[in-house]
């Protein structure tokens, strides 16, 4: 990569501090907010020092090359990390003001609030399509018959699927289709009523149409929700979110409005990678 | 250049030849050898067959199957009953025996000792399945029989002796020997087995699911209940079934420890047999041909039911392996 003069650095952080400030389309308050995060696989680099606010009710995407840290950056935010020893952290990450790396926090806690969809669907392949559901509230030891029954329904509804699996809630997880897996994976991830969800690359296994209806999801899942999504496709990042990061070798490049990103990028490797000249 | 290396390649007659042979040699070869497998063992179920021919004629296949008599000395009268039965029940109470113990040895391998821990208690593991059996046997003669004489057959003796004395005869006298010290060294024996096969079935497991219980809220232990083990199932039923199959077949430390008794009635805490045992205490003695033939239909049957194991086996792992996220 090409050195960035000096005077480019000064503009980049200036832009950076105005976004974060007040950025100008999102009124609704900050959920979560990264400080000085940076995150090392071993003495690798994976995420150096990105501070960035993602507001409620609001759909944040993550853009750049591969490699460049996102989903490395997006893992951070549910100590998703945390699985693997060689990670270390510095840097904080707040959730409505408490940082989520602080020693008193059980990491199983954040999860709840913090749903995760992954790249591939990961429906639990011995489980029936209901029992995939309701497994995050039996986990908190929720037996009522009727609340499962429920609250399955109406994740199943929020994920657009309920009516293509209405009449065979009982047959195994496994028996759909790859886009239906990851609705109900989604549907999965809302059972249990988090307040921020995580997508990693939703839609990078899925067929065009299956992607269509999942970005139809998320537009409706903003409402109530704040979500956080890496892509790889720039088209699908321009459609479904509100503000956007662009990301480069580890580094955050450049935060704002999705469209002010898109159409008149302040920092030029990000325009160049909107254009398609890398990455 | 690419078009001169694809003269090279394709117009030398002598390439071409020397490929299209090769092909066919290696085909063949792989062939043949493929076959031979299948024909070895066909050929040793149709030997053993043949060899306890004389026997099947005697008393009849279901005859000598449900036969409760082996008496080699007077009535040449040979029944197969007591040693199915004695290799059934310590094999499959082995198995009782071992599978949990297994399961939790293997969980704690796979998912919650550090690296350095693991590789120790791997090692470990593997070295304890290569110790020969006899060497199990031997430890099992000098130092396990007496303490479970000690411990457990001698108190069960003399209790019985004062309430039920006609029961004595069951129960056999109290030298250590019997079901209960073989079943428990051939629990020991198969530990090892199981817990390896569980523990690649474990390590199999795709991080994804791992992840996907984690995201939900799960702690360690919930995420094994919940992703771990069900997408580990076929391979640890399949694990318990070789093991299973193996226990059937092991002989010497079984021969050492089962106090070889060899007509019913049996209990768990008294002498016994199983068709390894006798067939390996046997075969010197045999010198009529009916008592020889007796012997190869034991490891005829024997053989048949490793062959029901492994095809249970081989069917469990076909029907609950999990593979690419899809039930099959």
């Amino acid at each position: 990569m090409e050195k960035i003069p000096e005077k480019n650095k000064e503009i980049i952080i200036k832009n950076d501090s105005i976004d974060m400030a007040n950025c100008p389309t999102c009124s609704t308050k900050v959920r979560i907010e990264a400080k000085n995060l940076t995150i090392k696989y071993g003495k690798e680099f994976g995420v150096k020092n990105v501070s960035v606010p993602i507001h409620d009710k609001n759909v944040t995407a993550l853009i750049g090359p591969s490699g460049c840290g996102k989903t490395t950056f997006l893992r951070c935010l549910n100590r998703m990390h945390d699985l693997n020893k060689k990670v270390s952290i510095s840097g904080q990450v707040l959730l409505d003001g408490q940082d989520i790396y602080d020693s008193k926090v059980n990491p199983v806690n954040i999860r709840r609030k913090i749903g995760m969809v992954f790249q591939k669907p990961t429906p639990f392949p011995t489980m029936s399509i209901y029992d995939n559901v309701v497994a995050g509230l039996k986990l908190v030891g929720i037996r009522n018959k009727s609340l499962l029954n429920e609250v399955c329904e109406k994740a199943l509804t929020q994920a657009a699927l309920f009516d293509e699996v209405k009449d065979r809630l009982k047959s195994p997880g496994g028996s759909l289709s790859g886009g239906q897996q990851q609705r109900l994976s989604i549907a999965r991830a809302l059972a249990i009523e988090p307040e921020v969800i995580l997508m990693d690359e939703p839609t990078s296994s899925l067929d065009p149409k299956s992607t269509l209806k999942i970005e139809d999801l998320i537009f409706e899942l903003k409402k109530n929700y704040s979500i956080v999504i890496v892509t790889h496709n720039l088209p699908q990042a321009a459609r479904v979110s509100d503000c956007s990061i662009f990301m480069y070798l580890g580094e955050l490049i450049e935060y704002g409005k999705t469209e002010k990103l898109f159409k008149n990028p302040s920092d030029k490797r990000t325009e160049e990678y909107i254009t398609g000249k890398f990455g | 250049m690419a078009n001169n290396l694809g003269n090279i390649i394709n117009k030398k007659p002598i390439h071409i030849i020397y490929r299209w042979l090769g092909d066919k040699i290696f085909l063949s070869l792989s062939f043949i050898l493929g076959l031979t497998i299948v024909l070895l063992a066909i050929a040793m179920g149709f030997v053993l067959y043949s060899e306890s021919g004389e026997t099947f004629k005697t008393f009849g296949v279901w005859g000598f199957i449900k036969g409760t008599d082996w008496d080699a000395g007077l009535h040449m009268s040979f029944g197969a009953l007591p040693f199915i039965f004695g290799t059934l029940v310590t094999s499959i109470f082995s198995l009782l025996i071992a599978f949990l113990p297994s399961i939790a040895i293997a969980i704690f391998i796979a998912e919650y000792a550090p690296k350095w821990l693991s590789n120790i208690t791997d090692n470990l593991i593997n070295l304890i399945a290569a110790i020969p059996s006899v060497v199990v046997g031997i430890w099992g003669i000098f130092v396990f029989a007496p303490w479970m004489r000690d411990t457990f057959y001698m108190p069960i003796f003399l209790w019985t002796a004062e309430n039920y004395p006609t029961l004595l005869p069951i129960i056999g006298s109290p030298i250590g020997y019997g079901m209960t010290t073989a079943t428990i060294i051939l629990a020991l024996m198969i530990i090892p087995y199981i817990t390896v096969l569980t523990k690649d079935a474990i390590k199999k497991v795709p991080q994804e699911q791992r992840e996907a219980a984690y995201a939900l809220g799960a702690t360690k232990w919930e995420v094994i209940r919940m992703a771990i083990l069900p997408y580990a199932r076929g391979g640890i039923m399949a694990g318990a079934m070789l093991s299973f199959g193996r226990a059937i077949g092991e002989t010497m430390a079984v021969a050492m420890l089962i106090g070889n008794k060899n007509s019913f009635p049996f209990s768990i805490v008294g002498p016994a047999s199983t068709i390894p045992s006798v067939i390996i205490n046997e075969f010197r003695e045999a010198v009529s041909n009916i008592h020889v033939s007796s012997l190869m239909a034991l490891g005829l049957i024997l053989f048949v039911i490793s062959l029901i194991v492994n095809l249970i086996a081989a069917y469990i792992t076909r029907k609950l392996s999990i593979t690419g996220g899809k039930v099959i």
